[in-house]
């Protein structure tokens, strides 16, 4: 196990070092004056030019550039935006507001969509099952954004369940409505993976050999059906962390939700290149470490993983 | 029974004797894509979608045919938030121009960057998944961890990366999020196709197929591509959807389809202003965009169980 | 389960022992039904056997005959679109044919144990084995410390019990997992015990010492066995009563000798004849034809009759096995393998699974490079073949395989597939390619009008006689059998081996068998050459190395041929 850690450890270094080279070689080597670039049709003042001239080191070669962003990415010495505030310390306030966000959807999508998956996936064909599998596809059909702007004015306006924006009140309760929204696409996916696992490790042979041996069908079920059926699920919940990111910016900038998506969703809509840049890394960087978390858990839930060479 | 060591022998006419492995010469011959065909024929979920899928078409390619009056012609303050009238079913937007004609103009940037998107993907990650899964070696390695690092690059902060240099900011059009779309998409196509040529590549008949004589590259295009064809065309139908999404999504972040080009997204962007006096506004593309996005799913659904192997044992 | 040359005296004695006591498992007139989107099918119709407490009883059949189904109904696990349709399931007396899930449970494990087929898939991948055998403890409330689990394991023949049990499956081989599935079938001492096909994924040596390991221990513990099997000779060397099932039905039932040595049913009758562990000598209708045959073809056949088509010549592969952490091993898979093959002849290659025997196979059809030696064929090295060479090399060796689901393109229907090496090579024109598979079809006796049909709709027999008609499509002159037969059900390997033999007679065929079945090799090889761990361990004619092997290894490989010790007269064999 701690040869796995190590291997994966080591592998998470090129992955991340490649995809960082990516994000930085598009907006500072490609042709044309990166600062200017940066800005669009804008014209900054002088002093945010040199600022950035020096922060990013652009009269160095290409390499030394990057290493050089690379080592301020890991000290999170970030810079400003155009504000003129650190970016490392809006980030610092903002993280924790949609840690919880994210925390709250994806435990929204792993319980509800395992515990429903698991129900339709044992009962295959029943009446559970196919309307499940129906209201999933509608789930999925509907982009996070229309369903967040949906969820809003029936729970938060008309009905007045929740705040419809949750502003600087940013707490468990109030970011409710707000997890659901992201976390409901991904709940139907979920759904639909641990449905369609469940009823192929309910055909396998050792499941059958598990029941000949006299266990209860309770016994079968949850070590049996439900253990192997997790694997897959876990390898998509790590995979689609991503696409909680990706949500995150869009549902954070509906409800208003002060965290890093809105902050990223206000750079982008005031064309800030060098703010969208840094965050986006450090997002990157939560994400391969977030991956590696995930591989762990699917080791652990995997034993066959741990061995492979 | 009452003797345990009796010696029973059944009836001859019960069960009379076959000759050994002899052929069935009941049904028609079927090959794999005409037994998924008529698999897909008997499902109403395949009908419905596919049904809604020629519809889109149409009305992608032929706009004209369903609304007469053009989707920035006419736009009046004064109809600002209007509602239903007679040749405006839907209504107005907060600019005063009528919804339905925007709606039903939006469906071909929706349709044509999903389409244009997939076949980008298909080419160029299909190419890279099938060499790299048959040939192995060096190739393998390189596209593994490019897989790797594209990966780990959600499309939306790609996309945000990606839509900030200068090339796109300045030549925003369709094929720009096309591009957009396909460099963080090939990937997973890639690793698709590669794992089921991997998974074919030392079955039996490319063996025999290669003692043959045929050529590798000939074993690879004749044999292995076919067979791992299921998985590819499943996840291409997925990813329409997958990919009309993301355009809209694009658009409503305003980094998407320039301001001139008809798109859901911006429209939806657009009616968020007006959402707590006439939500219906955001309703109509938001509906045109769901049903769109919802049609693709079901067929990816239906398709995937058609071709799911494990239904074709005999 | 007893190990034993059996004779009928033995068998009397049995019977004297079971008077007055009553049947532990009586199956009366059971009929299985399985709902299918096609309507109903009755699976199994008319079944009915006896087991008395201690005995063993098989049920033998080919692949679809219903005795899985029928064994499988007995412990209350039919597929969920199954159901017993009509008669009784008496264990002890009580009727478990609808018992509820609450009583089956009860009787699972304790009563009733199974020990299933693919030791591969029958174990859970993420649980330790510790721990599967001591939740079938715990669930039949057992004492299930580390101590007891140990003990189960140790008791099915694992050595070194404590440490195996904190391993996962997938560090066992399967030899191991299928005594940890044995043990996990026998921990909570049932009475009975469903055994299916418990060792046919096996090697044949692993075979012989588990099923003598399971005997030892039913006997011990006096458990009564249901032996599913497809091999005849196997169920009759280790049952006291056989139990025929044909379409399922029971066609025949009876003391295993008497059965074997007078079967009354036809399908007995041609079961007998075809099995190929009971079969002790060389199929003889090819031969005979053969000599009419090579008159025909006196000038060809006359002077290629004696050289040698092919000589391998101190043969070697070497892959290097990746360590982790870059580094490799080199690990020889064939090492040092010499032997000529002589025209018009079969020579076999037989060996367990890691034998090297296929890739004896592979190098010889130039899909893998030799690490060193040679390979001549017709006196020429082909390692120095110009790929336009190789191409015209490829037309006089060709290839059948063992997967007959996998061998043929599901995406290609039979004409094609049959026609595909004629038009790669270039050969006749779209009307005389078809003549030519019309000709083909013929000659594997397969209809003409299965030509626009597709593999999956053909049976693995069938499919088999494609891929020969294919390996056939060029005329070529050495054919490579690579366990050609070895997935097919006994009737049908009949049958295929006997088509190999009348097309060897026919065209001078020269064959490469690569099998692991000894049985097999009797009765199309001349020559055979054994094959231990990629080095050639015996050669010799066919006759000479059955009658008096030289070597330990092929005496275990003999010995472990199922039904080798049965003692019958020759007009059966």
């Amino acid at each position: 196990m701690v040869r796995f850690i190590l291997r994966r450890l080591l592998q998470v270094i090129p992955v991340f070092i490649g995809t960082t080279l990516l994000v930085y070689y598009m907006v500072f080597a490609l042709p044309g004056d990166p600062i200017a670039a940066l800005f669009g049709d804008r014209q900054p003042p002088q002093a945010v030019i040199d600022t950035l001239r020096s922060q990013y080191h652009l009269d160095e070669p290409f390499w030394v550039q990057y290493g050089l962003f690379l080592r301020n990415l890991f000290t999170f010495n970030l810079g400003n935006d155009f504000t003129g505030q650190p970016i490392a310390a809006t980030l610092a306030r903002v993280f924790p507001v949609t840690a919880m966000l994210a925390v709250e959807a994806l435990i929204i999508q792993a319980v509800f969509g395992v515990a429903f998956g698991v129900f339709a996936g044992l009962r295959r064909g029943g009446w559970f099952d196919s309307t499940v599998l129906v209201a999933s596809l509608v789930v999925i059909a509907v982009p996070t954004f229309v369903l967040g702007f949906v969820f809003q004015l029936i729970f938060g306006v008309n009905l007045g369940w929740a705040k419809p924006t949750v502003g600087a009140s940013a707490d468990w309760g109030n970011l409710l409505l707000p997890a659901v929204v992201l976390g409901l696409v991904s709940f139907a996916y979920v759904l639909r993976l641990t449905r369609a696992s469940v009823s192929e490790s309910m055909n396998a042979d050792y499941v059958r050999t598990a029941t000949a041996k006299g266990l209860s069908r309770p016994r079968v079920v949850l070590a049996h059906i439900l253990r192997n059926s997790l694997i897959p699920v876990v390898t998509y919940l790590g995979a689609n962390l991503g696409g909680l990111m990706g949500g995150a910016i869009v549902t954070e900038g509906i409800f208003n939700v002060p965290g890093v998506g809105n902050k990223l969703y206000q750079a982008v809509l005031r064309t800030e290149g060098p703010t969208i840049v840094s965050i986006v890394s450090v997002l990157v960087l939560v994400f391969v470490a977030a991956n590696l978390l995930v591989d762990l858990l699917y080791a652990w839930l995997d034993p066959r993983i741990r061995y492979d060479q | 029974m009452t003797s345990n060591n009796s010696h029973f022998v059944a009836p001859m006419d019960e069960t009379p004797l076959l000759a050994t492995d002899a052929l069935k010469n009941e049904d028609a011959p079927l090959s794999l894509w005409v037994d998924a065909w008529r698999k897909l024929r008997r499902r109403p979920l395949f009908i419905m979608s596919a049904l809604l899928i020629m519809a889109l078409t149409v009305i992608a390619l032929f706009p004209s045919l369903l609304s007469t009056v053009a989707p920035n012609d006419g736009c009046e303050l004064a109809n600002s938030e209007g509602g239903p009238s007679a040749g405006h079913p839907f209504g107005f937007t907060f600019q005063g121009c009528d919804i339905y004609s925007r709606v039903v103009h939006g469906t071909q940037a929706s349709l044509s960057v999903g389409v244009l998107s997939v076949i980008c993907v298909l080419i160029v990650g299909v190419t890279f998944g099938a060499l790299a899964g048959f040939y192995g070696g060096w190739l393998d390695t390189v596209l593994a961890r490019l897989g790797d690092i594209f990966f780990a690059l959600p499309l939306i902060l790609g996309a945000l990366v990606i839509t900030q240099l200068p090339l796109f900011r300045t030549n925003k059009s369709v094929w720009t999020v096309v591009l957009v779309i396909s460099l963080l998409a090939w990937p997973q196509m890639a690793r698709i196709t590669r794992g089921a040529v991997v998974e074919v590549r030392n079955a039996d008949f490319v063996t025999a197929a290669r003692a043959l004589g045929l050529s590798r590259f000939g074993t690879l295009v004749k044999h292995v591509l076919p067979n791992a064809l299921a998985p590819v065309i499943v996840l291409a139908t997925l990813e329409l959807g997958v990919f009309i999404v993301a355009e809209a999504t694009l658009s409503f972040l305003g980094i998407g389809l320039p301001e001139g080009v008809m798109s859901w997204g911006h429209d939806i962007a657009a009616a968020q202003s007006s959402i707590r006096t006439t939500p219906e506004i955001m309703l109509y593309p938001a509906a045109a965009l769901s049903i769109t996005v919802l049609s693709f799913i079901m067929l990816g659904d239906a398709v995937r169980d058609a071709l799911d192997p494990k239904s074709r044992q005999r | 389960m007893r190990d034993k040359k059996m004779t009928i005296s033995d068998v009397q004695v049995d019977e004297a022992d079971y008077s007055g006591i009553r049947p532990l498992l009586e199956i009366r007139d059971l009929a299985i039904t399985f709902k299918t989107s096609g309507g109903d099918v009755q699976a199994v119709r008319n079944a009915h056997l006896t087991i008395m407490p201690g005995e063993t009883v098989a049920i033998v059949g080919e692949s679809g005959s219903g005795k899985s189904t029928t064994a499988l109904a007995a412990i209350g696990l039919l597929p969920n679109n199954g159901a017993v349709s009509h008669g009784q399931i008496l264990l002890d007396g009580e009727d478990i044919a609808h018992a509820t899930e609450k009583r089956m449970i009860e009787l699972r494990g304790n009563t009733i144990g199974m020990v299933p087929q693919d030791p591969m898939s029958n174990l859970n991948p993420v649980w330790k084995i510790g721990y599967q055998v001591k939740e079938t403890l715990r669930a039949n409330g057992r004492p299930s410390g580390p101590d007891d689990v140990a003990q189960v394991l140790s008791e099915a023949g694992l050595p070194d019990a404590h440490r195996r049990a904190k391993q996962y499956p997938h560090e066992f081989s399967g030899g191991m997992r299928q005594r940890a599935l044995i043990a996990i079938g026998l921990s909570c001492q049932p009475r009975l015990l469903i055994a299916d096909e418990p060792t046919s994924a096996l090697d044949v040596t692993v075979q012989r010492q588990i099923l003598d390991h399971l005997d030892t221990m039913t006997t011990d513990l006096g458990t009564a066995v249901l032996l599913i099997t497809h091999d005849l000779g196997l169920a009759a060397e280790r049952a006291d009563k056989v139990v025929v099932m044909y379409r399922g039905q029971v066609v025949e039932a009876g003391p295993s000798l008497a059965l074997l040595q007078n079967p009354q049913h036809p399908y007995t009758k041609r079961l007998v004849e075809s099995a190929p562990s009971l079969a002790s000598r060389r199929i003889q209708v090819a031969r005979e034809q053969g000599l009419e045959a090579s008159d025909l073809l006196a000038p060809v056949a006359e002077a290629a009759a004696s050289d040698q088509v092919l000589q391998i010549q101190d043969l070697r592969k070497v892959y290097k096995l990746r360590q982790g952490l870059g580094k490799t091993t080199a690990f020889a898979a064939v090492d040092g393998v010499s032997f000529d093959v002589k025209r018009g002849t079969t020579t076999a290659i037989v060996g367990e699974s890691g034998s090297g025997k296929s890739t004896v196979a592979k190098m010889v059809l130039q899909l893998e490079k030799p690490t060193e030696g040679k390979i001549l064929f017709d006196g020429v090295d082909t390692s120095l073949l110009k790929s336009s060479e190789l191409f015209k090399f490829r037309r006089r060796v060709q290839p059948i395989f063992q997967d007959p689901y996998g061998s043929l393109d599901p995406m290609y229907n039979i004409y094609r597939t049959i026609e595909e090496p004629l038009r790669v090579h270039k050969i006749g024109d779209k009307a005389s390619r078809e003549k030519k598979v019309r000709e083909l079809l013929d000659q594997v006796a397969l209809p003409q009008s299965s030509m626009q049909r597709y593999p999956n709709e053909l049976s693995g027999g069938q499919r088999q006689r494609v891929a020969i008609a294919r390996a056939l499509a060029l005329d070529p002159e050495v054919i490579i059998c690579d366990e050609a037969v070895s997935a097919l059900d006994v009737l049908v390997q009949a049958q295929v081996l006997n088509l190999l033999a009348d097309l060897q007679a026919n065209l001078g065929l020269t064959y490469l068998f690569i099998t692991h079945d000894l049985a097999v090799v009797r009765q199309i090889a001349d020559h055979v050459c054994v094959m231990e761990k990629g080095k050639l361990v015996e050669t010799g004619s066919t006759n000479n190395v059955f009658e008096s092997p030289q070597q330990e290894y092929t005496k275990a490989l003999l010995n472990a041929i199922p039904g080798a010790k049965l003692m019958l007269p020759p007009e059966v064999a």
